[in-house]
């Protein structure tokens, strides 16, 4: 049952992963990526990793969401009425990729992988809370760090305003020049 | 259901979005390539923490890091993307090559 | 995985749901002619079930150069989100299926809307349906973080992210006391994802009916009645969280959920009648600024009390 479902997963999150550079419509591509995500989390559930799983599927549907948003704006053909392709060096990638594809199954199958110590916890979420809580505490302070550094540069590099074009040249007035005002009225 | 089968499902993603990261020239669809081969290495990472060495949580502390990888990647591609098409109105990588050779 | 009901009881779930969601049509019909000035009679009270018939009857509609793949799933999808979001609901002591991750499992599924809702709304190849996809991202984004951390507060104030054990910590005191702030913003969430009442600019009729407006006949059917069915299950998943899950003095477990269930449902549809639909962008300012600071010291509140409970 394991297995069936295992081998159902794999192989649609591989094809579609494969459609979504082939397929015309952008919004179509997003959500072909969505759909091998999805698949991959469920790979993670049979590994008995729930919350893992669970995590996965929240938060690949929300980046899926954004991308395709940004798919709509940059992309010339979102709708993928017409045929379009836009690919550069297409041979080189190609055989690029066979060949990791082939290095890297080599040694998947060929490496003597070490033989499994000890058995998996009864809830594995609960490993996970106390490691980063105890012994990982670091990983989960740089993650914390990194992703408000991300907002903040995000932020700054994708703003076409700054606080100059808000509050006058001096910074002087009392409320931001905004075309859209904010709920707050700041 | 063994190691090595989920350590071929990591490297055909990894390989899918090696070709995709490689050849596509709009910079939303080379981050679609590296999404997919960070999803290889979440298939790879959750298999050897399953199969290799489930009584300590460091396959799960990596899965958690590649989430957060990925998130901060697709942010900050999107703000350079977003900041390219103010400045040149482009969305090409081909046309963003000023530090090129 | 512990103690969940047998496997039949999946099949009772949408039974269940649509009676709910037929309640709670009925009642939102009836206040509907009262705020019109007309009598609720029992015409009123059967605008759904009406409704419902005539939608099935009426044609499928399909626009130029649509695109029918994600319009369908779109239209179809939510329905069965809101299903998959039922079964680590509670039916009195026991889920169909006891996750032992059922918060977060509920949290994920109320994510897939805003894919379905965006595909609903973007299938439809008219202006306005993409417009209203639109603004249901953008509301997305501003109810969710206060929604999810709602949501981890009242795991906090468990111990535990299994929906039976955060029913087995209100023993002594429900987590509507506890963390009412956290119950105030899970609400809002609720009408958030399920865009309802002053959350709902994803239908708003400024748009001509938004996501809503294109589809007609039995897709319409499916998409209004997944509407109904998300909302129904977001409030009867505030029971276990808030309420106490089936605690009460004389009745099964099965009928206090109902009623607590139902209680909830009435508190959203006078909210509903009573305040006006919200513009995206000026709750997106609110929800970051004011309310996801609100929910973080509830959270810090509540991880106090725990630790001095221990």
């Amino acid at each position: 049952m394991d297995v069936v479902a295992f081998w159902l997963l794999a192989v649609v999150a591989v094809v579609s992963g494969m459609l979504v550079f082939r397929v015309d419509s952008m919004a179509r591509a997003t959500f072909l990526l969505l759909a091998s995500f999805l698949c991959v989390a469920g790979t993670m559930l049979l590994l008995d990793l729930h919350y893992l799983g669970a995590l996965t599927i929240l938060m690949m549907t929300v980046e899926m969401a954004v991308m395709v948003v940004f798919m709509v704006m940059f992309m010339m053909n979102p709708a993928g009425l017409m045929p379009m392709t836009m690919v550069h060096n297409r041979r080189g990638a190609l055989i690029l990729s066979v060949g990791a594809f082939v290095f890297l199954a080599a040694g998947a199958l060929l490496v003597p992988w070490p033989i499994r110590r000890g058995e998996p916890p009864a809830d594995a979420t609960r490993q996970l809370g106390e490691s980063i809580m105890e012994g990982k505490m670091l990983v989960m302070l740089v993650v914390g760090i990194s992703l408000f550094a991300t907002m903040v540069a995000a932020t700054v590099l994708a703003t076409g305003r700054g606080r100059y074009d808000r509050y006058g040249d001096d910074l002087t007035r009392s409320r931001p020049d905004d075309p859209v005002p904010g709920g707050v009225g700041r | 259901m063994s190691l090595q089968l989920f350590l071929l499902l990591a490297s055909a993603l990894f390989a899918v979005g090696l070709y995709g990261a490689l050849s596509q020239q709009s910079i939303v669809m080379i981050m679609m390539g590296l999404e997919l081969m960070l999803n290889g290495v979440l298939v790879a990472a959750a298999a050897f923490w399953y199969f290799v060495s489930p009584q300590r949580a460091d396959g799960q502390v990596l899965v958690l890091l590649v989430l957060a990888v990925m998130a901060v990647e697709m942010a900050m591609g999107f703000a350079v993307a977003t900041a390219i098409f103010r400045a040149r109105d482009v969305d090409m990588t081909d046309m963003a090559g000023d530090l090129k050779g | 995985m512990g103690d969940q009901l047998p496997l039949w009881s999946v099949l009772v779930l949408p039974l269940l749901a649509s009676g709910l969601a037929l309640v709670a049509a009925s009642t939102d019909s009836a206040v509907a002619a009262l705020a019109a000035g007309r009598r609720v009679t029992l015409a009123e009270l059967t605008t759904p079930v009406r409704e419902s018939t005539r939608l099935l009857l009426t044609q499928r509609r399909t626009t130029v150069a649509s695109d029918a793949v994600l319009w369908r799933l779109g239209g179809g999808g939510v329905i069965v989100v809101a299903l998959l979001a039922s079964l680590v609901v509670p039916l009195g002591a026991q889920p169909a299926l006891d996750l032992p991750v059922g918060i977060v499992w509920f949290n994920a599924m109320e994510v897939l809307l805003w894919v379905l809702v965006w595909m609903a709304g973007w299938g439809a190849n008219s202006a306005y349906s993409l417009v209203s996809g639109y603004r249901y991202l953008a509301q997305g984004l501003a109810y969710e973080l206060p929604l999810m951390l709602a949501l981890i507060t009242a795991g906090l104030g468990a111990g535990s992210l299994r929906v039976v054990d955060v029913v087995a910590a209100q023993q002594d005191r429900w987590f509507v006391v506890e963390m009412p702030v956290a119950f105030v913003l899970y609400l809002a969430g609720v009408a958030g994802f399920s865009f309802w009442g002053p959350l709902s600019s994803a239908v708003a009729a400024d748009l001509g009916g938004g996501v809503r407006g294109e589809l007609s006949g039995v897709d319409r059917l499916v998409f209004v009645a997944g509407r109904y069915f998300a909302l129904v299950v977001g409030a009867a998943f505030a029971v276990p969280l808030f309420l106490g899950g089936g605690a009460g003095p004389v009745l099964p477990g099965v009928v206090w959920v109902a009623v607590k269930t139902l209680a909830v449902l009435a508190l959203l549809t006078w909210v509903r009648w009573r305040l006006p639909v919200i513009r995206p962008d000026r709750y997106v300012e609110v929800a970051w600024v004011v309310l996801i600071p609100l929910i973080l010291a509830q959270t810090l509140g509540t991880s106090l009390l725990v630790l001095a409970g221990e």
